[in-house]
């Protein structure tokens, strides 16, 4: 990767990030043309007046449903990518992501209990939130990463993974009435998000993310082995954990406000390394740049496809990522990147 | 900086392979330890590097257990080439290289001026500048063993624990490659332990032999006491002739039984 190149990759990462962005806020049901978008978002800015006149009706519906409905997108986008490349890099698989060790089955556990039990609002997000940290919690326990191989610790984790399945069925089984509303949180949703739904996962966001970011080279050099990882003056077992940690509770902060939504967390960190390379030290943020872009431009598909009824965003990114990972796989040089 | 290991017994898997090692290296020295397959002579080493825990016995680092040194320290001074390192194929050798800058690094630093010159010192003194940006896959098994040698370097270590440091050089590069580490630890540079099959290599370079077999020390001492007809015929179950080469050193040569 030469200097050029790299400096190339980031500009493109950011360049998608901000045309996403600019189609999410624009596109859709609104009265208002791209001009007036523009010009709404600059008048917030402190000191700024762009003048002008707006429909205050136009502008609450910009200010208040769809600003706060894409940056979460781009928030939950950004956490997923960054998790799956955190998750792959302590598995060394790129086939892994931050659902592995069963965050994705514990949280769907909490929701169901939470919304059967007839709770509504931030309850379903805080059952989620607690549901997938329980199962990654139990997974690390039934598998500790510190003693045995990682592989031992992903087969706890599918265990783990069936055994809050199994449990969510059960509950469900019992509440047929819910059945709706369960499935709809489980395939994923951004509608209805608000300035609370963004600020409520932030505090959990941010320190996932700095924890896997700050791992970035440690991971890099546990690429030569155990044991010459430790001769090279680094606790593996101890970093593996961190990085865990810190993915697990980045993405469950996102798993918690939009439901289950799956390949983001495999496909966006295989493309970011298909034009990047595999450091981690580019990879880790480049995921998270090019993941929020991701995610905003499908939940802009999810709202709009068959306007004005929602598609799942869940559906949404499978049948966008299936292609497109197939396509990544397809065209990936043999012995290149994996 | 002096190594000392008294009665080291160590087990894999719960099979003791060590079974009560003596061995020592002082400041500026090169111990080889030779012996059959299976002697247990990377396990020694190993267990020198601090990784590996011990079931009985001690090794004192400057009177310092490497097992329980902070690891960034024990990296700083001791550097460890294991006998098949791992090439990660994504890296180019300079990023593997690199590697070896890892303990003088602070977790969120990127290797500054200072590690790439360590590093490029490194990749000079093994010949590997022409290869720098070469993938380690695309690299010939010499120029791998090479590549982990420069890693090791570039630690800038006082002990250096090579395991068959030459088993894939040609005979020029190999006395290329031992000259080169003779040369650095006469300079002041690191005490080396190594491994090594060739037995006339092992007695021209290391000022002391220890002779393994089984887990055990069969022999140990300067080249001239170790590597003899009988102790060789005994441990190793092989024919040879010691003969002596222009400087007086022995040359060990094998024999076809007649
Ligand atoms: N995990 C293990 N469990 C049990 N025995 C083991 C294990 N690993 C190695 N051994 C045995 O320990 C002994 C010493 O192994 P070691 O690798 O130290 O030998 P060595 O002297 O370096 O041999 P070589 O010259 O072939 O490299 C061997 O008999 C080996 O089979
Ligand atoms: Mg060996």
């Amino acid at each position: 990767m030469t200097h050029r190149r790299g400096r190339l990759v980031w500009l493109l990462a950011v360049a998608f990030l901000l045309a996403a962005l600019a189609c999410g806020v624009t596109v859709g049901a609104s009265g208002l043309g791209p001009g007036e978008v523009f010009r709404v978002l600059v008048d917030q800015l402190p000191g700024v007046h762009a003048g002008g006149a707006v429909d205050p009706v136009d502008r609450a519906v910009l200010l208040q449903i769809r600003l706060p409905r894409v940056l979460l997108a781009a928030l939950v986008g950004a956490l997923l990518a960054v998790a799956g490349a955190g998750y792959q890099g302590v598995f060394r698989n790129p086939l892994v992501d931050s659902s592995m060790l069963g965050s994705s089955a514990g949280a769907g556990l909490g929701a169901t209990v939470a919304i059967v039990a007839g709770a509504a609002g931030l309850a379903v997000p805080a059952a989620a939130f607690a549901g997938a940290l329980a199962a990654v919690a139990l997974a690390l326990a039934a598998g500790s990463v510190g003693r045995t191989s990682t592989s031992t610790l992903l087969l706890a984790g599918v265990a783990v993974g069936l055994f809050f399945s199994a449990a969510q069925t059960f509950v469900l089984q019992g509440a047929t009435r819910s059945l709706q509303e369960v499935y709809a949180w489980l395939l994923g949703s951004l509608a209805g998000a608000d300035w609370t739904h963004l600020a409520q996962p932030l505090p959990y966001a941010v320190v996932g993310t700095a924890v896997v970011l700050a791992h970035a080279r440690r991971l890099d050099v546990l690429a030569v082995g155990e044991e010459e990882a430790a001769s090279l003056g680094l606790h593996p077992a101890r970093i593996r954990l961190l990085v865990v940690c810190g993915a697990t509770l980045a993405a469950a902060a996102a798993v918690a406000v939009s439901g289950l939504i799956g390949f983001v967390g495999i496909v966006v960190p295989h493309a970011v390394r298909r034009l990047a390379g595999v450091s981690h030290v580019r990879v880790l943020p480049l995921s998270m740049l090019v993941g929020a872009g991701f995610l905003v431009l499908a939940d802009t598909l999810a709202r709009t496809v068959l306007a004005p009824a929602e598609l799942p965003i869940g559906v949404v990114t499978a049948a966008l990522g299936s292609p497109l990972f197939v396509w990544i796989l397809r065209t990936t040089r043999s012995g290149g990147a994996s | 900086m002096t190594l000392r290991a008294e009665g080291v017994r160590a087990a894999l898997d719960g099979t003791e392979v060590l079974h009560g090692v003596d061995c020592q290296v002082p400041d500026g020295g090169w111990l080889a330890v030779i012996g059959p397959n299976g002697a247990g002579k990377s396990t020694l080493l190993r267990a020198l590097a601090g990784l590996l825990p011990l079931a009985a016995g001690r090794i004192a680092l400057d009177g310092e257990d490497p097992a329980r040194m902070r690891r960034r320290e024990r990296a700083r001074r001791l550097a460890y080439v294991p006998q098949a390192p791992v090439m990660p194929a994504e890296l180019t050798v300079e990023e593997y290289v690199l590697l070896g800058r890892t303990p003088y690094l602070g977790p969120l630093a990127a290797p500054g001026a200072s590690d790439r010159a360590a590093a490029g010192e490194a990749m000079e003194r093994l010949r590997l500048t022409g290869l720098t940006r070469r993938r380690l896959t695309t690299l010939s098994g010499g120029e791998r063993q090479r590549a982990a040698l420069a890693r090791a370097l570039a630690q800038r270590p006082r002990l250096l624990l090579l395991d068959e440091p030459t088993s894939a050089l040609d005979v020029g590069h190999q006395q290329q490659v031992l000259g080169l580490v003779d040369e650095l630890r006469a300079d002041g540079g690191p005490a080396v332990v190594s491994t090594l099959h060739d037995l006339t290599t092992a007695g021209q370079y290391a000022d002391r032999l220890v002779l393994m077999a089984a887990g055990e020390v069969a022999a140990e001492g300067p080249a001239e006491k170790v590597l003899t007809e009988q102790l060789i015929h005994r441990v190793y179950g092989a024919r040879v002739e010691v003969a002596r080469d222009s400087t007086g050193r022995p040359v060990v040569i094998p024999v076809r039984a007649p």
